[in-house]
């Protein structure tokens, strides 16, 4: 599969040769270790407008937010106000010059007044450092007013609902006098009806000539309320123009598209019997009526956007989470799996997005954490075997090209690929039937990216059911022989050969 | 991409015996060394092996609930109300003797009261998800209460003379039934918390409980059992110390939750888990015994010695973290 697309980048200024760009950035570069997050990127906003900021998980949306609130200083490039170069070393430099952002959780004091809340940090204050509550409490009304919210600035933030703390909490980000405004993800904890009251925010926002940076993943929301988009895709700047001269697909195309067959193991899948069978798998909140099989040797993409339910759904299935409904079959036998110790007896096995805090005990010592699951076999009547400890750590930790100094050091010492190197060997140990990968890949390096998906490969070669969760479409394309798209816990789509494109999975995960 | 030639990871680094003797119980050991060299030179009492023996009264009984507790606190809880326990198992015993009820009944009733309360402590703590050392502050409270209740300003007294052995009985020469009991529980404590998979899980659960039940472990469980060896492990020096001193009284134990802690704490286990072991326990216990010992030979009072144990407690954990800071300091300049 082969795509070399290239938008053609049509700069915005002929456009909108009228203004300029209440904020641009020029060329922004900035990189982590072992990461270009942001390769010469452009951004322009405008007075009175809404920019959508498209692209998929790791096309540095969230790098380029941290670089205007002055939370990252860019490596090179220029931030410009008002067409005049700035810099941003603070958080309170970016704030003074009326940039502000509405994260997706904003953190908020319950015990506090709406007020306090607004002003926090910031409060209109009298001689002597005394806060002047009056007129704190009068300006926190007025922008309350601004944005149609009917709240009292007096009222303990605990009593209020969930959508009028959301107000509040926009409320605070404006207190600022801001001419910027961005929405990260603003819609992703809110009902429908409280999407539409934000919808009218913006309106009213837009009208007060504010610059609105919108972050969003939902194409509807894209279409319905941005005047322009910019895409960035790698960390690297795309496109941009206005909305009303583009569709959904063309889109979709410059967020997506790459050449994605070159850097994933060529697979001949041939998958074997049935392993795994899910029937109606359903949580109150999570997750609703999932069902799907898995052949031995298969590799079972599940793809969606963050919120989708996919790793709760995981999780349930693992035994740490029970479902309120559903069954699973092994090789055709019903399986209880009500505790993950149940779960791995029965050789199903997860390795969870969050090393550091479930997939890893990053204080104890590489051997110890290959062994913990498999102690049973490593031991004699309880008693531990350090000897078969060693050896059976060293078969799967070399196995997988692990580096590290001995297997007596921390796990918490070693890089991300690493560590999740040892938790992967920790798991093949107890040799599984069904292997679940969540975000196998994510937040490592490149090297070792390559390293785990030639060891899945591998597996799915050797027999191993592999079910992989990931928000990456092309390690969704480049891996799977079959892909389960999920949206707001429900199976949305079950693509498979030629159905399988970058446009088909954004599609279905957005439900357009 | 990946390389065909696999590379040999080594096991270990340091040897087992370096890292031994680098360790937190090799300093505490010459602590002790210290310590018990200074006594012989301050009291011409203390080389005496009748007075030794005594000496080890000071905190055998509290060092069995020490054992326990270093696994409690190793997997991140904590039972604060092991001293409250000995005192409702004293007093269960005491109401016990009222009835004619035999030596082998009391014992059985001591340890039988103790279970109950681990049990009590573990459901609370594992089955609601409370946080332990709020359970056991409270329980704390209804233990000994239940006892003063019960007993008032009244003593439970009438043992029955066989009762004695456990805590006055000698096993041979000067070597006490409650010295042999200690180095034995030591052994097993040792061995479960070192040797085996239970032990291994233990310092999972108290390095990340997540993770632990992430891998498999049964972390409730292991939390369950560990609570009800706690129970009974007060269970066990209430039948030592009621043995010992012949009558219950409500106070009985009074403030003990607090020296068993410092106890296991000195011995080098981590107040906020994952860390420590059962010899640096059985090391504090000596030094915490030779200290309050070789203060009363001196006449020093029982207050001015339990200042002395706060300092000690204080003093060795945070000397450590000023060594660190001074370390840093002087590398920077």
């Amino acid at each position: 599969m082969l795509m070399h697309f290239q938008a053609d980048q049509a700069p915005a200024d002929q456009a909108h040769a009228a203004g300029t760009p209440v904020l641009a950035l020029e060329g922004i570069t900035k990189a982590f270790p072992g990461v270009k997050a942001l390769d010469g990127v452009s951004l322009r906003l405008y007075s009175g407008e809404v920019t959508a900021l498209v692209g998929e998980n790791g096309a540095g949306k969230s790098t380029v937010v941290k670089t205007l609130t002055g939370i990252y200083q860019p490596d090179g490039g220029a931030i410009l106000v008002d067409g005049a170069p700035v810099q941003f070393p603070t958080a309170q430099d970016a704030a003074r010059s009326g940039v502000t952002a509405i994260h997706q959780e904003t953190v908020l004091f319950d015990e506090l007044s709406v007020a306090e809340n607004i002003f926090l940090g910031h409060a209109p204050r009298w001689r002597f450092g005394l806060i002047d509550w009056r007129s704190m409490q009068a300006r926190a009304g007025e922008i309350l007013r601004g944005i149609g919210a009917e709240i009292d600035p007096a009222t303990r933030l605990r009593d209020l609902g969930i959508a009028n703390k959301h107000l509040v909490a926009i409320a605070r980000a404006l207190s600022v006098d801001a001419r910027v405004v961005i929405m990260d993800e603003p819609t992703a904890a809110l009902s429908h009806k409280e999407i539409e009251e934000l919808y009218e925010l913006v309106e009213k926002l837009k009208a007060q000539g504010k610059a609105i940076l919108f972050i969003s993943h939902k194409f509807d929301e894209i279409f319905r309320i941005a005047d322009r988009y910019t895409v960035f895709r790698d960390g690297q700047f795309i496109g941009d123009g206005l909305i009303s001269e583009i569709d959904e697909a063309a889109l979709v195309k410059m967020m997506v598209g790459r050449d994605v067959s070159q850097v994933f193991p060529d697979r001949q899948s041939a998958p074997g019997e049935e392993v795994l069978q899910v029937v109606g798998y359903s949580h109150p909140t999570e997750f609703d009526e999932i069902g799907f099989s898995l052949k031995r040797g298969e590799i079972l993409g599940f793809y969606g956007l963050v919120g989708a339910g996919r790793s709760e759904f995981m999780q349930a299935l693992f035994g740490i989470t029970r479902p309120s409904k559903g069954v699973t079959k092994i090789e055709g036998e019903l399986a209880v799996v009500r505790s993950p110790a149940e779960a791995i007896a029965q050789g199903i096995v997860y390795v969870p997005e969050d090393r550091g805090q479930q997939g890893a005990i990053t204080a104890m010592p590489i051997f110890q954490n290959v062994t913990l699951p498999s102690l049973g076999r490593t031991s004699r009547r309880g008693f531990l075997k350090l000897a078969e400890e060693f050896r059976l750590a060293r078969e799967y930790t070399e196995r997988l090209d692990l580096r590290a100094a001995s297997l007596d050091t921390p796990v918490g010492s070693l890089s991300g690929g690493n560590q999740q190197k040892v938790v992967i060997a920790k798991w093949l140990a107890t040799k599984p039937r069904v292997i679940i990968l969540d975000e196998p890949t994510k937040g490592i390096d490149i090297g070792s990216k390559a390293a785990v998906h030639e060891f899945m490969a591998e597996l799915a070669a050797q027999g191993l059911a592999v079910i992989m969760v990931s928000s990456e479409i092309p390690e969704i394309l480049g891996m799977s022989d079959r892909v389960i798209v999920m949206r707001e816990g429900r199976i949305a789509a079950e693509l498979e050969g030629d159905d399988l494109t970058p446009e088909t999975l954004v599609r279905h995960a957005a439900g357009i | 991409m990946s390389e065909t030639t696999t590379r040999h990871i080594p096991d270990r680094l340091r040897s087992p015996l370096e890292a031994r003797l680098k360790s937190w119980e090799s300093l505490l050991l010459l602590v002790a060394v210290a310590i018990f060299i200074a006594n012989s030179f301050a009291s011409p009492y203390f080389l005496n092996a009748w007075n030794l023996s005594d000496a080890t009264f000071n905190f055998t009984e509290k060092a069995m609930i020490a054992f326990a507790m270093a696994l409690l606190i190793i997997s991140g809880e904590i039972d604060l109300s092991v001293a409250a326990i000995i005192a409702l198992a004293s007093t269960a015993m005491g109401a016990a003797v009222q009835f004619g009820v035999g030596t082998p009944g009391l014992v059985l009733i001591g340890l039988t009261t103790g279970l109950a309360c681990g049990a009590f402590n573990a459901v609370l703590v594992t089955r609601l998800g409370l946080p332990s050392i709020v359970v056991t502050i409270g329980t704390m409270s209804l233990f000994r209460g239940i006892s003063y209740i019960v007993l008032g300003d009244q003593v439970y007294k009438g043992y029955p003379a066989d009762f004695a052995f456990f805590g006055q009985g000698y096993v041979f020469w000067v070597i006490s039934f409650e010295l042999v009991l200690f180095a034995l529980l030591a052994v097993i404590y040792g061995v479960v918390l070192h040797k085996t998979n239970f032990g291994r899980a233990v310092y999972a659960i108290g390095n990340n409980p997540t993770g632990a039940l992430f891998s498999g472990i049964r972390v409730a469980r292991v939390k369950f059992i560990l609570f009800l060896l706690t129970g009974l492990m007060a269970g066990v020096a209430a039948v030592c110390l009621t043995s010992r001193l012949g009558s219950t009284r409500p106070s009985i134990a009074f403030g003990w939750e607090l020296e068993v802690v410092t106890m296991v704490v000195l011995g080098g286990v981590n107040i906020l888990g994952g860390s420590g072991s059962i010899p640096g326990v059985v090391i504090a216990a000596f030094v915490m015994g030779l200290v309050t010992f070789g203060l009363g030979l001196l006449n020093v009072p029982g207050i001015v010695m339990s200042i002395m144990i706060g300092l000690l407690l204080i003093g060795v954990i945070a000397l450590p973290r000023l060594w660190e800071k001074w370390r840093r300091r002087v590398a920077r300049a």
